[in-house]
């Protein structure tokens, strides 16, 4: 196995581990932190693709930014693992099974298909450079990236409309 | 790595988000569940781009094949900066009136 291969299988099973503790662990900062964790496993698959851009913007804005959002909220609302409220046994199967037979259907499905001697192009390729990603962005999607700043000036305001008291 | 793996991946990440917002009834970590569907959805659009990126690099090695996939990602990153704000504040304001975030009090369009 090469290093690339062991760095792709650390990572994957620090996601999926660390996706399971973010829905099964109890006290809500503690499925922040777990959170956290999943987005740097998903910034090292992007390292692993070369999309260095996505990498860093992903730890920026995901792991840096809403995260600490999530936590500051979670904080000023005082919740911890006894304010968690009490989940219905039945209901706790039935929503495992249903995303559980979601999995398996779409794995079914997908199994064998045609992509399946189609490889990603790892350690290497220029595409996710900064350089590339921002000829493209400037030159061919210039009115979506404007459009964009209108949504978060209206987000903004609605946030703040929201939040206010009353 | 093959496509596969990525794509497997990225379907048990989905599920696993898909199993929290269906169990859990703290608003937060619903939400919480929903990021983790989205960042599912990037980590497969990257590997289809690099797919693709592989496919073309063999016939035209300066081609830019596959640029689109991470702008794509790009703009979800900023939708979903855009909605957490949003989802936070009516979080937050549902906490105000009704003092707590278990989504079970909120069946008022049921009566």
């Amino acid at each position: 196995m090469s290093i690339t291969e062991v760095l792709f299988w650390f990572l994957t099973a620090l996601a999926l581990l660390s996706a399971l503790m973010v829905v099964f662990s109890r006290n809500p900062v503690h499925s922040v932190l777990w959170l956290i964790a999943v987005f740097f496993a998903i910034s090292g698959h992007y390292i692993i693709l070369n999309a260095q851009f996505l990498a860093i913007v992903n730890l920026i804005v995901y792991a840096g930014a809403i995260m600490v959002l999530f936590l500051f909220v979670i904080m000023l609302m005082n919740l911890n693992a006894e304010a968690e409220p009490q989940k219905n046994r039945w209901l706790w199967w039935a929503g495992t099974i249903a995303g559980g037979s979601l999995m398996l259907v779409i794995i079914a499905a997908l199994k064998d298909t045609e992509t399946k001697t189609q490889m990603a192009f790892v350690k290497g390729g220029d595409i996710g450079l900064i350089q590339n990603l921002g000829m493209v962005l400037f030159k061919d999607y210039v009115l979506p990236f404007e459009i964009s700043s209108v949504l978060f000036l209206s987000a903004m305001v609605g946030a703040v409309v929201i939040g206010k008291k009353d | 790595m093959p496509i596969n793996y990525y794509i497997f991946l990225a379907v048990a990440l989905f599920s696993i988000g898909v199993i929290g917002v269906l169990t859990r009834r703290n608003a937060i970590i619903v939400f919480m569940c929903i990021e983790l569907m989205l960042n599912a959805v990037n980590l497969l659009l990257v590997a289809f781009s690099k797919m693709h990126y592989a496919n073309a690099v063999t016939f035209n090695p300066g081609t830019t094949t596959g640029a689109e996939a991470q702008l794509f990602v790009f703009f979800i990153m900023v939708v979903a900066a855009a909605e957490v704000s949003v989802g936070l504040a009516i979080i937050v304001m549902m906490y105000r009136n009704i003092h707590s975030v278990d989504i079970n009090f909120l069946n008022r369009l049921k009566h």
